[in-house]
This record gives structure tokens, sequence and C-alpha cells, in this order.
């Protein structure tokens, strides 16, 4: 596909979630999610195209996707790996395991293995601090993290 | 008769397993034929003891755990289905001393029912309080909302009635209900609890405050790290709505009132409440200055209830058992009941829903059995990152908002998190003062400059670097943080950052240069 048939696909794409959703109260935030939802990030050609359908400015469309750490300008791997640095997690050993699991992958955090298998982010709670320390595998929710269950994410995410 | 046993599906069991247990189950129940069936239910809170799997006896519920999912087959040779004794038999999980000494209110249900069978949320007291408020008129809902004493549990502490007050007598086209289900502080997990186990009492009580201040529409802001919250809210709503619930006709009253689910974007800042309005508006999650109040032009400029989870889900027992019943629990001007949250290192980690008045002691070594690591616990942080850090020679401090604050310090959401002996103070408050930087909205200058020089002159200090001199200016900064910043993050990342100075003076001493023993 050229690249102008692909932008073209991204565009009509995006258009169709943003019709559907543009009559909520507030749509910005439901739209950016599913955008990302669909595309994996949001593609830097779709802000325009927001922005025209909500009747607000270019740069207010920047402002709120670069605001918020969940928006991702550029594809994440094909896993990501979130792990609590946050206070509970470290009252029980959070940052070695932390260091751990960055070593096992062989990246550091907002980094992505160069075979494009995994990202690793912090995560700033999880809610799971009765279960500490605590990670999510692409939404799968993981609780006393040791070095078996960090093994056997590494080989998930390997696989 | 079918047997019905019961599995967890909160995030916190499913992170211990819960979901290869509940494979395992529904595979013997199969292969051995048996008249059973799962139900997924909430937490009861006991996370030492997750994944907890109850069964339906004719003597009550019996309880095991924590199962894994090898631990399944052996449950059924000892005859699980009818309770018989196991190696992991908890017996009746009520007789459990931690739960044994709770008084459940807001967590009545949260563990027990199937958290989307309405029909179970009846059957165990549901709906009861709305039922009496749409009998009512909104004045009288929100008087015996004030008069129950129920105060903000987000951590404020602001009274619930005196907000919903100010709407009811604001007048305007269209008001809101917002609940502030963006739970970020670290240590806390009973908001996640409620909307994963009983969030039908969360509709419930949302509703309720709809038809006590005249708003039509209420947003349940969820953070997205909580996203087996968000699928059973979701569910939940359409559960409601499809029972008449929720909808143009509450109940079959004249009252109309429904809801959305939205999910936050990743930002700790978004739980202050008028961030959270401009990120629901489709904004930046930047702080506003107050005034105006939410309560007079909250959400698109319209009067908003804004309260936390907890607030609203503590609402329906209010107007189920009467303003008195929730008034006789607790302390001073500290009523009712509060979920307290015991995380971290702590021996016996999870929910305990009581009166306010245990000491913080009685909280972390006798209910929480001190630490799991078994060293002794050196210091607690109380109220989430931005909460103070504790040492045991305050553990008389009473859990009570005013008590707390007398000692320079915060319940916030009532998380605790607690430290054994290996914890380094002076990382903890680098740690706090960087959480700041990372999370800060960047509208006020003393959060947004402050939290990064704060990181840097702590730095200096662990680094041996004029350590006296830059104590002091870490003093100052957070004397400028506390009185110029504009809400709670960079007004409140002084508490542990003074207490674990304050507190622990000697973890922030120049450590001596280890001699080479040559």
């Amino acid at each position: 596909m050229s690249m102008q048939a692909a932008s073209t696909q991204i565009a009509s794409r995006a258009t169709a979630i943003i019709d559907e959703m543009k009559a909520l109260e507030g749509p910005l935030l439901p739209i950016l999610h599913e955008i990302q939802e669909e595309f994996g990030h949001v593609p830097a050609e779709t802000l325009p195209i927001i922005a025209k359908a909500l009747n607000i400015s270019n740069a207010e469309v920047h402002g709120v996707v670069t605001f918020y750490h969940d928006y991702r300008n550029h594809p994440a791997g094909r896993h990501v790996l979130k792990v609590c640095r946050a206070e509970a997690c470290q009252s029980m050993g959070g940052d070695a395991i932390a260091a751990q699991i960055s070593q096992a992958l062989g990246i550091g955090f907002h980094e992505t293995t160069k075979d494009n298998s995994v990202t690793l982010e912090p995560v700033y709670c999880l809610g799971l601090c009765a279960c500490a320390p605590a990670a999510m595998l692409d939404g799968e929710v993981i609780g006393r993290l040791d070095a078996d269950k960090i093994e056997e994410i590494v080989q998930e995410v390997r696989s | 008769m079918t047997v019905t046993i019961y599995i967890p599906r909160d995030s916190g069991a499913l992170a211990l397993g819960a979901e290869k247990v509940a494979k395992a189950v529904a595979q013997e129940i199969e292969t051995r034929g048996l008249d059973a069936k799962i139900v997924r239910n909430g937490s009861r809170g006991l996370y030492w003891l997750e994944p907890m799997v109850e069964v339906a006896t004719d003597a009550g519920r019996v309880a095991y755990g924590p199962v894994t999912a090898k631990d399944v087959a052996s449950l059924f040779d000892a005859g699980l289905t009818s309770g018989g004794e196991h190696k992991l038999s908890l017996g009746d999980p009520e007789k459990i001393p931690f739960l044994a000494k709770q008084t459940r209110l807001t967590f009545a249900r949260c563990g027990i029912t199937d958290p989307l069978s309405l029909e179970d949320y009846r059957t165990h007291g549901g709906l009861k309080g709305l039922e009496n408020a749409i009998a009512m008129t909104p004045a009288d809902v929100v008087k015996q909302v004030t008069d129950s004493g129920l105060r903000g549990r987000g951590g404020a502490g602001f009274p619930t009635g005196i907000k919903w007050k100010t709407v009811l007598d604001t007048t305007a086209d269209r008001k809101y209900i917002v609940c502030n289900a963006d739970e970020g502080d670290s240590a806390t997990f009973a908001d996640r609890m409620i909307m994963e186990g009983d969030p039908f009492v969360l509709i419930e009580g949302m509703t309720i405050a709809g038809i006590a201040t005249g708003a039509t529409k209420g947003f349940v802001y969820i953070r997205s790290e909580y996203p087996h919250a968000v699928a059973t809210m979701q569910k939940a709503v359409e559960v409601a709505r499809k029972a008449g619930v929720l909808g143009v006709n509450v109940m079959g009253s004249p009252n109309a009132f429904d809801m959305e689910i939205r999910v936050g974007a990743g930002a700790y800042v978004c739980g202050e409440e008028t961030s959270l309005l401009n990120s629901l508006e489709g904004k930046r999650g930047i702080v506003r200055a107050k005034p105006p109040l939410p309560a007079i032009q909250g959400l698109f400029g319209k009067p908003t209830v804004i309260n936390n989870v907890i607030s609203l889900a503590s609402v329906p027992i209010v107007m189920d058992r009467g303003a008195q019943h929730y008034k006789d629990f607790g302390m001073g001007r500290s009523r009712g009941t509060i979920p307290i949250q015991i995380a971290g290192n702590a021996k016996h980690g999870g929910l305990f829903e009581a009166a306010f008045g245990l000491t913080l002691g009685e909280i972390v070594d006798e209910i929480g059995g001190g630490t799991v690591t078994g060293r002794p616990v050196k210091a607690v942080q109380v109220g989430g990152p931005l909460g103070a850090y504790f040492p045991r020679s305050l553990f008389d401090t009473p859990f009570d908002y005013e008590a707390f604050a007398a000692r320079d310090g915060l319940i916030g959401h009532a998380g605790i998190t607690v430290f054994d002996d290996t914890a380094d103070m002076l990382k903890q408050a680098r740690f706090a003062m960087e959480f700041c930087a990372i999370e800060s909205c960047g509208k006020c200058t003393p959060c947004r400059i402050g939290s990064t020089r704060g990181v840097e002159t702590i730095d200096k200090i662990a680094h041996n670097i004029e350590p006296e001199k830059n104590l002091a200016l870490v003093t100052d900064l957070c004397n400028t943080m506390k009185f110029g910043s504009l809400c709670a993050l960079g007004g409140f990342t002084p508490y542990p950052v003074m207490s674990a100075i304050n507190h622990f003076p000697e973890d922030f001493r120049p450590t001596p240069v280890a001699q080479a023993a040559e």
C-alpha cells in the first residue's frame, strides 16, 4: 500500500470513530481511547481530523494527547508490561523486582525491546497494594511478583 | 440441589491466580458430573487468603484459602461441595477474626453476593435506601445525609450533605453527579473493591444523590489502571438500566437519572476534583482555581456533586437505616465507618471496615499482624503518596480526621502502607518529590518547579553535599509548596517529606564513609 493510501485509510477509520462518539458529552477522551484501541497509538494525522470534527484547535487536541500518560504517539511492542513503582510495592522490594525485570528483558522503563516483543512501563498503583509487588501484562493483573513469576512473564513475552 | 461455589473475580484475587482456580473448579465439576455452579463474587478483602473459595452449605458458607489451581482436585476429593475438611479449610469466613472484628456497613455485601445480580443485591438489603429517598422530599434526603455526619471519603473529609445542599439550592437547567473513581493513591483499593464486588451500591448512591439534588445525569470517572472495575461497572449500569433502576422513571418514580462510565488516561492529578472535571470535559487535567465551587459551577459550568466512590456507596445504608444508625459509629467529628486498607509489607493485608477511633497501633500490629517479612515495623505511610510517614512512637494516634491533622498527617483515602526496618526514609522522601514532579499538572509553580528542585536537593543530602544547609532548604521549599500550591498534589507532598525528615532524622544524616579495612 502506498503511503498516501495508508494515510487515507487511517483518516477514514478515525472519522468513523469520531462520528460514532462525538455526540457524547465531553467526547475527546473517549474518542482518543477508541483511536488508540484501533491503531495501538494515536497517529499524528488523526489530530487535525479530531480538532475539525469537535470544532476545537489543533493545539488543544495536541495539548490533551500529550498531557495524559496513556496516549502513545507511536505503537508499543506486541506486549505491554506495566510494573508498579509506587510505595506499597516499594515496601515489598518493588525496586529490586523492577530492576530484575528490566535486566531480564534487557530494556529500561519507557523502552521497547529491539524485536518489538515488549514495552516496559512504570505504573503508579494498580490497586493491588495488599498483593505487592504488582504488575500488569496486557491488561492481566499479576500480584506478589517473585523470581518465578518474572521468569513466567519473560517466557510469555518472548514466545 | 445445585451447590454454589464462590470464586472471586476481584482484581486482587485474579492477580493471585483466581482465574486458573475457576477454570480448574469448572473442569472438576464437569468431569465429576456434579450439580454445582460457580459464582464469581467480589473479594471479602482478606488478601493473604486470596484466592478464597467459598461454598454455600446447609450450615452456611464454608471458606478455603489461599487456593491454587493445584489444590482444586484435592479439595473436591475432600468433599468441597459439602464443606468437607481440607488443609486449606478456613471454616465459616465470618468467624475469621479479621472479618469478625469489622463493622461492615458500606462493604456489607462485598464478597458475599454475585456483583452483577440485582436479585442478589435486593435480597441482601439493596435498593431500600433508594426506595426511601424516592418517598422523601429532596431537602429531607439532603438533611438525612447531613445528619449522618458522612464526610468525603476521598481524603478531604468535607461533609457530604453540605456539598449536596449547595447543589440542591443552586438553580440550573442541568445538574450532574460525578463519582471520583480515580483512586490513584498507593495503598488504596477500597473503591476498586466496591466497583468490582458490589457495583449496584455505587449506582444506588449516585441515584439517591441525583434525586436529592435535582441532577439527572451521572458520570463515574474510573482510572484506566482498573480495567476490571471499568468492565464490571459498565455491565452493572446496563443491568440497572434494563431493570428500571436507572432511566427516565427511576424505580417507577417520576425521577429521571442515568449515568455513564468514563475512563481516565493515566494522570494521577485527575483524582483532584477540578482536574477530574476538566478531564471529563475533554480538556487537559489541569487544576481549576476555586471559587467557583464545583457545587455551583462544576462540570460544563453546571452545579455538580463530586464525591468519592466510598462516600456515595455509603449513602444507601444511611438512607436505609437512618442518619442516627450511621452516626452512632465513630468518634468526635468523624462519624460512621471507614474502610481501612492495610497494604504493603503487612502480614494480614486487606480491607478492614471499622468505626473511626481505632489506634494506628491496633490497626498495624494487631489487625495487620505486623510485617510479612517478620521484621520490625519501622514506619507506616497513611493516606497515600501525599500522606505522612508515622513512626512507632505515634502509633497511639486514633483513626480520626482531626487526630491525624493534629499530628501533621492525614487519613486521606484511609490506605496504610507498612514498611519494615529496611526502609530508607530519605529514599521515601525523595520518591514523594519525584512522584509530584512526574504527576504535576504544571499549572502552579510551587508544585511544578518545587518538586524537581526537591528531588535535586534531597539528592545533595544523600551525597553529603552541605547536608545541614540543604535540609534547611528542603524545609523551606516544603513550606512554599504547602502554602503556595493550588491543590493537594503540591500542597500535601510536604507531608511525606517533612514527616520522614522529622521522625527519622537518622536517615538524613550523612553516612560515615567506610574506611578500607586494610
